[in-house]
């Protein structure tokens, strides 16, 4: 899977969760979750979990931490797929 | 941590505790019970001459042993419970019958996840004969507690 793809895939998982739909509609790898999309830290929990179950990782705290916009999230589902890859 | 120190580390004060006991708590649930003194401040505006417990008072009650109390009991083993106290994040309660004063409910809560300092728990409330009063879903973050 592609960053492309892993970044459709946020976006689709990412849509119950924010109101800001022109935020949504442009997501890039320059996204914020709580400044762009405007997501509380419980929903952003909420979205960490729906993205384990998608990609079928674990993601563990340090992890979490870092997932604040859409590139570190995509580098870090990118890495977790490879390591379940390999 | 036993029933009677999650109790005395509740953060609220009399005016606003709603948890009288706390029956039982475990890894996967909280149970516990409150009686509505008919004297509580809110009885005499809600509503003019006819007093019910408000439902957003139920969401409250539902939280405090549902989801306060479970979520002590889930961090017992962190030195958090000083610095660190659940905020409510979300909650979706259908309410099914009014509460007048004087009433005593029961609360059970299901643990559904407690991930990322976020705890997700089913909770319903029920009166003494066992109808069901409210249920629903309630969501708290583990937060800094204020001015600390």
């Amino acid at each position: 899977m592609n960053k492309e793809e892993i970044i459709s895939e946020l976006k689709t998982i990412i849509q119950p969760y924010s109101e800001e739909a022109l935020a949504l509609e442009s997501i890039d790898e320059n996204t914020d979750f709580i400044k762009d999309l405007k997501v509380n830290s419980a929903n952003l929990v909420d979205i960490v979990l729906d993205i384990e179950e998608r990609f079928k990782i674990e993601i563990d705290n340090d992890s979490m931490a870092k997932m604040l916009n859409i590139k570190s999230t995509v580098e870090i589902i990118e890495n977790k797929l490879q390591v379940n890859g390999g | 941590m036993s029933p009677q120190e999650i109790l005395k580390n509740l953060p609220y004060g009399q005016a606003f505790l709603f948890v009288d006991e706390l029956l039982q708590v475990n890894e996967f649930g909280a149970k516990g019970t409150y009686t509505f003194d008919e004297n509580l401040a809110f009885y005499s505006a809600h509503f003019k001459d006819e007093p019910i417990t408000p439902a957003v008072i139920l969401t409250e009650t539902m939280a405090q042993i549902g989801l306060v109390c479970l979520g002590l009991y889930l961090t017992k083993e962190e030195p958090i419970n000083k610095t660190k106290t659940l905020a409510m994040s979300s909650s979706s309660i259908d309410f099914l019958r009014p509460v007048y004063p004087g009433e005593k409910v029961w609360v059970t809560s299901e643990k559904i996840y407690f991930r990322f300092n976020k705890l997700s728990c089913r909770v319903k409330m029920e009166s003494a004969a066992g109808e069901m009063i409210c249920k629903g879903t309630i969501s708290g973050m583990l937060i800094a507690k204020p001015h600390e």
